[in-house]
C-alpha cells in the first residue's frame, strides 16, 4: 500500500502539470478544453522525435545521467518540446478559438471545437508515428531503489516528482509576484473587471495558453518517460484531468494540484482492488461523487 | 465491378448511413433542440447494441458454453432487443443526468465521456458479462428465414429505413408539441422558460433519457446488422465524433438535417476510401488515420464558417400557425 502511494504522488504529479493549465484555461477562457490531453500527447511525441532523431543527427550522445533512463538528448528536448506545444496551443486559439469568441460563439460550441481539436491531434500522431506503443529508450532495464517501508522506486521516478513541484514553484512565484502574473489571475477573477483596468486581455489569452501548453508538454514527456508512450495517452488523461480540476474547483491552480495528488493517488489505490486498466474509470466515479456533494470543488472556484 | 455489386455496395452504404441518422436523430433532441452536450454517445451505442445481443441471443450451451460467456441470454424476437436496448439506454441516461444536469452544460459533457469509457472498460474486461473483449458473434436478424442470406441486405435495408421513419415522425410530433417549445425554451433561455413556471431539471432530463433511448435503438440495429460486436468498436471516433460532425453538417435543430447530415457525411466518409485507393502503399497503411483527420477539420469548419449546417433550424414548429 505505502508504495502504491508513492506510484500515486508520481502519477498525480504528472496529473497536475495538465490539470494545471487546464484549470487556467477553464478559468480564464471560461470552456471545457477537451483537447489538454492531447496536448500532453503532443508533447511527448516531439519530444520523442527530438530524442531519437533529430539529436541523432546533431551527434549529440545518447549516455544516461547516472541511473536516470536518459540523459543529455532529453534535456534539450523538454525546452524545446515545450516551446513546440505552446506555439501550438497558440496556433490552435488564433486558427479556432479566436474566431469562435470573436462571433460570440457560446462556451459550448468552443468545447466542441476543442474535441475537433483533440481528434485532429491524436489522427496526426497517428499518421506520423502509428497505433504502437513507443519508448524513448528501448528495452532499457529500470533498477529500482529501495526505500524504507519495503518501496521500490525508480530513480526516474523520483526526478519526476523533483521536477513537477520545481517548475510549479515556479509558477506559483510568477502568478504571485510579476505584473503579468498578477494581471493573469486578475483576468481569470473577473475578465471584464480586468479589461476595464486596461488589462490587455488578449495577451492574457495568449500568455494563458502557452504557459498550459508547455506545462501539458512537460507532463506527456514525463509520462512518457515514466511508462510509454502511446496516441490515445492524452485521452487516457482526460477523465483524471477534468476530475482534479473540478475537485480543486476550477480556475484554482492550488486546488488544480491538490486534486492532481488525489487523483493520482486514489487511481493508484484501486489498481490493489481492481483491474489497473480501470483507472480511468474509478477517476470518473470520485468525478461524479464530486458533482454530487460539492460541485464547487474543495477549495470553491468559480462555476 | 458488375452491376449487382455496386448496388449491394450502396445497399450496404444506406444502411449504415440509416444507423448512423437514427444516432443523429437522437443526439438531435439532446443538443438540436434542449441545447445538451452529450459526447458518451458511443456508450450509448455499445449499451444498446449489448443490451439487444444479449436479449435475442440464447445462451451458449454445450461446448459453446466453454468459449462464449454472457450474463444472460434470452432468445427472444429482434423487437424486444429494440426496446430493451432504448429501456436500458433511458435507465442509464436517467442516471447520468441527475448529478449533471443541474451544473454547467460542460459537465455533462465531461460525465458522459466518462460514462462512455467505463462502459467500453466494462465490458472489455468483464468476461462473465457478454465475453469480454472477443465480443458476441452470430447474432440473429430480423425474419432471417424469408430470404436468402446473400439477399438479407435489402430486407434489412426494408427493416432500418422504416425505423429510420418511424423515430423521425415520432421526434417531429414531439418537438411541435408544447414539450418541445419548452426543451427549446430552455435551449434558448434557462432563465426566462424557469421564469415561466418550467422545471428546467425535470425537462431536460426528459431530453436526455428520448435521446439516449434513440440512440439505444440505432445501437440495436448496428448490432444486429453486423451480427458480430466487440468493445473495440465502440470508440471515440466511431461511436461519438463521427455522430456530432454528422449532425453539425446536416444542420442541428432540424431533424432532416440530422438526416442528412448522416447521408452525407457517411457519404464523403465511404468515398474517401476510394480516393485514398490512389496514394502510395507507404501512406495506404495510415490512410484510416488520414480519414479521420480529414473529418475533424471538416468539423472545425463547419463550427466557425457555417454553424447552421448545411439545413439550419426550421422556423415553422406549430401546424396551427401556417
Amino acid at each position: 500500500m505505502a508504495e502504491l502511494f508513492v506510484y500515486g504522488i508520481v502519477l498525480g504529479s504528472i496529473i497536475a502539470l495538465g490539470s494545471i493549465g487546464l484549470t487556467l484555461v477553464f478559468g480564464i477562457l471560461r470552456f471545457a478544453n477537451f483537447a489538454h490531453g492531447d496536448l500532453m500527447t503532443a508533447g511527448a511525441y516531439v519530444a520523442l522525435f527530438l530524442v531519437t532523431r533529430l539529436f541523432n543527427w546533431f551527434g549529440i550522445p545518447d549516455n544516461n545521467f547516472g541511473r536516470l533512463s536518459f540523459g543529455w538528448r532529453m534535456v534539450f528536448a523538454f525546452p524545446i518540446s515545450m516551446m513546440a506545444i505552446a506555439t501550438l496551443a497558440i496556433i490552435l486559439d488564433r486558427l479556432l478559438y479566436r474566431p469562435l469568441r470573436r462571433k460570440k460563439s457560446p462556451s459550448v460550441i468552443l468545447s466542441m471545437a476543442a474535441l475537433g481539436a483533440s481528434f485532429i491531434i491524436q489522427m496526426t500522431v497517428l499518421i506520423l508515428w502509428g497505433a504502437d506503443s513507443l519508448f524513448y529508450k528501448p528495452g532499457i532495464l529500470r533498477p529500482a531503489i529501495m526505500l524504507p517501508l519495503g518501496i521500490k522506486i525508480r530513480p526516474d521516478q523520483i526526478f519526476i516528482v523533483l521536477v513537477v513541484f520545481l517548475s510549479i514553484t515556479v509558477l506559483h512565484l510568477f502568478l504571485k509576484h510579476t505584473r503579468m502574473g498578477k494581471a493573469m489571475r486578475a483576468t481569470a477573477d473577473n475578465p471584464e473587471l480586468a479589461r476595464v483596468t486596461g488589462i490587455d486581455t488578449n495577451r492574457i489569452i495568449l500568455l494563458t495558453w502557452g504557459i498550459g501548453g508547455a506545462m501539458a508538454a512537460m507532463g506527456g514527456i514525463l509520462y512518457g518517460i515514466d511508462v510509454q508512450l502511446h496516441p490515445g495517452m492524452g485521452w487516457g488523461f482526460l477523465l483524471p484531468l477534468f476530475a482534479a480540476t473540478i475537485l480543486g474547483g476550477i480556475g484554482n491552480m492550488y486546488g488544480a494540484l491538490i486534486g492532481a495528488l488525489v487523483m493520482g493517488v486514489v487511481q493508484q489505490l484501486s489498481t490493489a482492488y481492481l483491474l489497473p486498466t480501470y483507472k480511468p474509470a474509478v477517476a470518473f466515479i470520485i468525478m461524479i461523487l464530486i458533482l454530487l456533494i460539492r460541485p464547487q470543488g474543495i477549495f470553491g472556484g468559480r462555476l | 465491378m458488375e452491376i449487382g455489386g455496386i448496388i449491394a455496395y450502396l445497399v450496404s452504404l444506406i444502411i449504415m448511413a440509416g444507423i448512423y441518422a437514427v444516432f443523429t436523430l437522437g443526439l438531435n433532441i439532446q443538443w438540436g433542440y434542449t441545447g445538451l452536450f452529450n459526447i458518451g454517445i458511443a456508450g450509448f451505442f455499445c449499451i444498446g447494441a449489448y443490451t439487444s445481443a444479449l436479449i435475442t441471443t440464447p445462451m451458449p450451451s454445450g461446448i459453446y458454453a466453454h468459449y462464449v460467456h454472457q450474463i444472460f441470454g434470452l432468445n427472444l424476437p429482434f423487437i424486444f432487443g429494440i426496446i430493451g436496448a432504448a429501456a436500458v439506454c433511458g435507465l442509464i441516461a436517467f442516471f447520468i443526468g441527475i448529478p449533471t444536469l443541474k451544473l454547467r452544460e460542460d459537465y455533462l459533457a465531461i460525465a458522459t465521456i466518462g460514462i462512455a469509457e467505463t462502459i467500453r472498460l466494462i465490458f472489455n474486461n468483464e468476461r462473465w458479462l457478454a465475453n469480454g473483449p472477443r465480443g458476441l458473434m452470430g447474432l440473429p436478424q430480423p425474419l432471417q428465414n424469408l430470404i436468402a442470406a446473400r439477399n438479407y441486405n435489402y430486407l434489412y435495408l426494408v427493416i432500418v429505413l422504416l425505423i429510420l421513419v418511424i423515430v423521425y415522425l415520432a421526434i417531429e410530433r414531439g418537438i411541435r408539441s408544447p414539450w418541445g417549445r419548452v426543451l427549446r425554451a430552455i435551449r434558448e433561455d434557462e432563465v426566462s422558460a424557469a421564469m415561466s413556471g418550467k422545471d428546467i431539471f425535470y425537462f431536460k432530463t426528459q431530453s436526455l433519457i428520448w435521446g439516449s433511448m434513440v440512440m439505444g435503438i440505432g445501437g440495436a440495429l448496428y448490432a444486429h446488422y453486423t451480427k458480430a460486436i466487440s468493445p473495440d468498436v465502440f470508440t471515440p471516433l466511431y461511436g461519438t465524433f463521427i455522430i456530432w460532425v454528422m449532425l453539425m453538417v446536416g444542420g442541428s435543430g432540424n431533424n432532416k438535417g440530422a438526416i442528412l447530415g448522416a447521408f452525407v457525411v457517411w457519404g464523403i466518409w465511404t468515398g474517401t476510401k476510394f480516393v485514398i485507393d490512389l496514394l502510395p502503399t507507404t501512406l495506404k497503411a495510415r490512410a484510416f488515420y488520414i480519414r479521420f483527420f480529414l473529418i475533424g477539420i471538416l468539423l472545425e469548419f463547419i463550427l466557425i464558417h457555417r454553424p447552421q449546417g448545411l439545413l439550419g433550424e426550421e422556423k415553422k414548429i406549430s401546424k396551427m400557425m401556417d
